[in-house]
């Protein structure tokens, strides 16, 4: 067992793990952060998508020593109140069926959108991919990104 | 409450299965008139209503301030069933949706009979019973007014949460009106006047799901997100040949790893929906569990199934074909000599494999078993079935035995089976510790409750005329005991196009192994509906006919076709023939397009619902298939409830439908399945969906009926019919991407 301290979501957690642990267990069960879902244990699903210094990874393949030291943003750090453009436009959707993929792939949503704020079809095909949604409710997620995008700009507008 | 056909064969499969674990099912839906609904055995108190709430059945509850709480008593899987079927209570009532909380119902039988979601029957079995629950209330609260106001209930209405005195100014909202409205007697529901659907302001609008806000912000929804205080998390290890039993573990090596609590076998049951054999080992974390795990080494007793394989089952299903079947599901005039008079007559095996259900969320569940009691967190669309069959296990009482339903990451069927909730409650027992069983993916796809694979080895015959004159299918399939096909594998005799041909001939045999098997969203339907439009489309090819034409036809001139049988259902051609139309309308059907492109139809009838669709594909000559548009016409009756959710399923079911047809299968080797993760069994992903879905309601004047189901089946034939069209490459082989579609 090692002492890690991580900054998650903008507070610094200190968590007494094995080195070997993956980040989302230690979301889980350590943080009680359980919005990061588990799928599939081998990142072929994307469920556990969080971001690691703004750069969407897999939970299950990233260690926890490797995470030390870097920005962690989850699904709880996109905001608590639902008020994050990718939260809202997917609440105007309503994309979810089940639900259960959703936080990852909002997470992977809101990595595409912080480096293309107007993203074509193919564009969010491209980012989407490595996030299954067994409920198949991709045409919501298209849509929905599509309309993140039209929430962040008139958000940015309204800043300047 | 009358459903308005006899139940189907897809309900009465997971109702076999429910029923596996023993105890009967309580079936049929109750409005209790208590105004103090308590839980079983009063261990629950979630739906007690607070002294002073307006409670006039176990569906809603009006607090004095006004709150309005309506009560959810299904299963939410991801059906959208705890937002549509508390609009219905809402609508009835007349508050504003924005007004109501809704909350999740206790798990009690005596209160809200069976709790599962299955066989897309919420809405079918509940709507009218959803819709008395409000209007019994509204009835209760207009008369606590008149009352009141000393004048005649018919001087008031009730409109937003408020009564109004007609003509005067006076209101008074439901709060002020329900500590009144609580001492009246409770009217029969079936008395109560209910309103024009023409009034209707809830349903038939668009309305997001009521967990949203917590599912976008990641609070603990479900049952892989529970937490107990002094909880182990626990992993269970099974053989990995179907049936096989646990011969020797090195239990005391594993319990000496790092973080592992307990380790140790439970001998289980030879039920194989039920609780299996195998080793469970308990740690501090998931990680702790997962990382032990890899140490245990099982010596298995492996069974009678050890040398089960695909292989052999198929080339035994060739084998059976050229012999008559076990069974005749139907025979009609005579499908042989309609064969050897046809003008043209085309033979065609079509092949689809066991698949997994695959949910999202692995299977798990969290359970307390304590003095006497045993209290569980279950991600199950199956609750009742999961309590009865729990107290079986432990031999408690039902209602010493507390479900608590989460929120479901997906069913499709698989949580119909309990049987991770029968291994959590053993495990917990055992350790005498509250413990979260967490499957692995691998677990999850390697002890499934499958879909089962079958073999249709089909003759059709077309006249002179191009008119089908014969059919005969030989249909070899899979189940756990001789004569008898496994949960969704069985062919119904009814089944289309029987009851609409002279000549016909449905047979069926079983291949009898140890692989469990259960319903699959569309149990029976999903496979069917392709092999038999599909073939139907091979026919109107020979025919040299159009195949809209062709299946109008076929369809005849009849409105309501009879089943035969205790087990059929009445088949209303003219519900299909009015999508098929429909369809066909609004796709554009018959437009002329380059080699390469193609349009294909099909329709199906299940689950109560009349569905047509048509699908365009792009395939390159390199063989790529793009699905470039599925058009689809839904006949499910006369409202649709929730437009957002209805839309959402029917989205969900042809991505899903394409994504199975496409991609899925399982081999089976020496007993066992060979795939255990996503990089061995792909998925569909957002590249690969339909880039345009278009649907259209076309409403007839029955009674509402359920989407999870019936639009999965259509897909697979429409784009298969496509491909044709675009190729004139004949799949007859799931999945699709096991046929080479290049075409020169």
């Amino acid at each position: 067992m090692s002492s890690y301290t991580l900054e998650v979501n903008g507070e610094p957690r200190t968590v007494d793990v094995a080195p070997d642990t993956p980040l989302l267990w230690v979301l889980r069960d350590s943080l009680d952060l359980v919005g990061t879902k588990f799928g599939c244990g081998i990142g072929q699903c994307g469920a556990c998508t969080v971001l690691l210094g703004g750069a969407p990874v897999r939970g299950c393949q990233t260690p926890v020593s490797a995470a030390a030291g870097l920005k962690i943003t989850t699904v709880e750090g996109l905001s608590p109140d639902g008020s994050h453009p990718v939260q809202r436009a997917w609440a105007e959707i309503d994309v979810p069926q089940c639900g259960y993929c959703q936080a990852g792939q909002m997470m992977s949503a809101s990595a595409l959108l912080a480096s293309n704020s107007n993203p074509s079809d193919q564009d969010i095909d491209d980012a989407m991919a490595g996030n299954l949604c067994r409920c198949g409710t991709y045409l919501r997620i298209r849509a929905a990104i599509h309309k993140a995008a039209e929430f962040a700009a008139v958000g940015k507008g309204a800043r300047t | 409450m009358s459903a308005p056909y006899e139940a189907s064969m897809d309900r009465r499969s997971f109702l076999r299965l429910s029923a596996l674990g023993g105890g009967g099912l309580v079936l049929g839906f109750y409005l209790g008139s208590s105004g103090t609904a308590t839980g079983a055995s009063g261990v629950v108190g979630a739906a007690s209503a607070p002294d002073g709430d307006f409670a006039p059945n176990a569906y809603l509850r009006i607090a004095p301030d006004g709150t309005v709480t309506i009560l959810s008593a299904r299963p939410e899987i991801g059906q959208g069933i705890k937002t549509s079927l508390p609009m219905v209570v809402a609508e009835e009532l007349e508050v504003d949706w924005k007004a109501v909380q809704v909350v999740s119902a206790p798990i009690d039988g005596s209160l809200y009979g069976w709790q599962g979601a299955g066989g897309s029957t919420s809405t079918p079995n509940s709507y009218m019973d959803m819709r008395r629950a409000g209007a019994v209330a509204r009835t209760m609260l207009v008369a606590a007014a008149a009352q009141k106001w000393n004048v005649q209930p018919s001087d008031c209405h009730a409109s937003g949460g408020a009564v109004l005195r007609r003509g005067g100014g006076e209101t008074l909202t439901y709060g002020e009106l329900a500590a009144a409205a609580g001492a009246l007697p409770v009217p029969d529901p079936k008395s109560v006047p209910l309103k024009d659907p023409a009034d209707f302001k809830i349903l038939g609008t668009r309305v997001g799901g009521v967990d949203n806000p917590k599912l976008l912000t990641g609070k603990p929804l479900f049952g892989i997100d529970q937490k107990v205080p002094g909880m182990f998390i626990a992993v269970y290890e099974k053989c990995p040949v179907f049936g096989g039993t646990v011969d020797d573990a090195n239990l005391d090596h594993v319990k000496t790893l790092r973080g592992v609590h307990d380790a140790f076998v439970l001998d289980g049951s030879d039920n194989l929906n039920g609780l299996m054999p195998g080793v469970a080992i308990l740690a501090d974390s998931t990680w702790s569990a997962f990382t032990a795990r890899k140490q245990l080494e099982v010596d298995w007793n492996e069974g009678p199934h050890a040398n089960d394989s695909w292989r052999k089952f198929t080339a035994r299903a060739k084998e059976i074909s050229t012999r008559p079947g076990e069974a005749v599901l139907r025979s009609d005039g005579d499908a042989v000599a309609g064969l050897a008079g046809a003008a043209k007559v085309v033979e065609a095996a079509y092949v689809h494999p066991f698949i997994s259900h695959t949910n999202l969320e692995p299977q798990n569940c969290t359970a307390f078993v304590r003095d006497g009691i045993a209290e569980l967190w279950a991600p199950t669309q199956n609750a009742t079935s999961g309590q009865e069959q729990v107290a079986t296990l432990l031999g408690l009482p039902i209602e010493k035995v507390i479900i608590h339903n989460t929120r479901v990451g997906g069913g499709f069927g698989r949580r119909l089976s309990v049987d991770y909730m029968l291994e959590a409650a053993a495990i917990s027992r055992k350790a005498g510790v509250p413990v979260k069983l967490v499957w692995s993916r691998e677990d999850d796809m390697r002890h499934d409750h499958y879909r089962p694979g079958g073999l249709h080895f089909l003759k059709g015959g077309v006249d002179a005329k191009g008119k089908v004159c014969a059919w005969h299918n030989h249909f070899v399939t899979f189940g756990n005991q001789a004569g008898k096909a496994g949960s969704g594998g069985g062919l119904g005799g009814d089944e289309f196009p029987a009851r609409f041909l002279d000549n016909f001939l449905g047979e069926q045999t079983v291949i009898e192994c140890g692989i469990p098997m259960g319903p699959w969203r569309a149990p029976g339907s999903n496979t069917f509906a392709w092999v038999i439009q599909g073939f139907l489309d091979e026919l109107a090819v020979a025919a040299g006919r159009d195949p809209v034409e062709f299946r109008m036809d076929l369809l005849g001139t009849r409105d309501l076709v009879p089943g035969r049988g205790s087990k059929s259902q009445p088949y209303n051609a003219a519900r299909m023939r009015g999508v098929l139309r429909d369809v066909a309308d609004k796709s554009g059907w018959g437009k002329t397009l380059p080699r390469g492109r193609g349009q294909g139809v099909a329709f199906h009838f299940s689950h109560q619902g009349y569905i047509a669709m048509v699908a365009e594909v792009t395939v390159t000559q390199a063989g790529e298939l793009t699905v470039d548009r599925v058009v689809t016409s839904v006949d499910v009756g006369s409202q649709i409830v929730n437009l957002s959710g209805a839309e959402n399923q029917i989205q969900g079911s042809i991505v899903d439908g394409l994504g199975t047809a496409r991609y899925q299968e399982l081999n089976i080797k020496m007993g066992r399945t060979v795939q255990g993760n996503f990089d061995e069994y792909p998925m569909i992903r957002m590249p690969d969906s339909p880039k345009a879905v278009e649907i259209h309601y076309v409403k007839t004047d029955y009674p509402p009926t359920g989407l999870g189901e019936p639009c999965l089946p259509p897909l697979a034939p429409a784009v298969c019919n496509a491909i044709f069209a675009a190729t004139g490459k004949r799949i007859r082989e799931m999945p699709f991407s096991r046929t080479n579609l290049s075409w020169s």
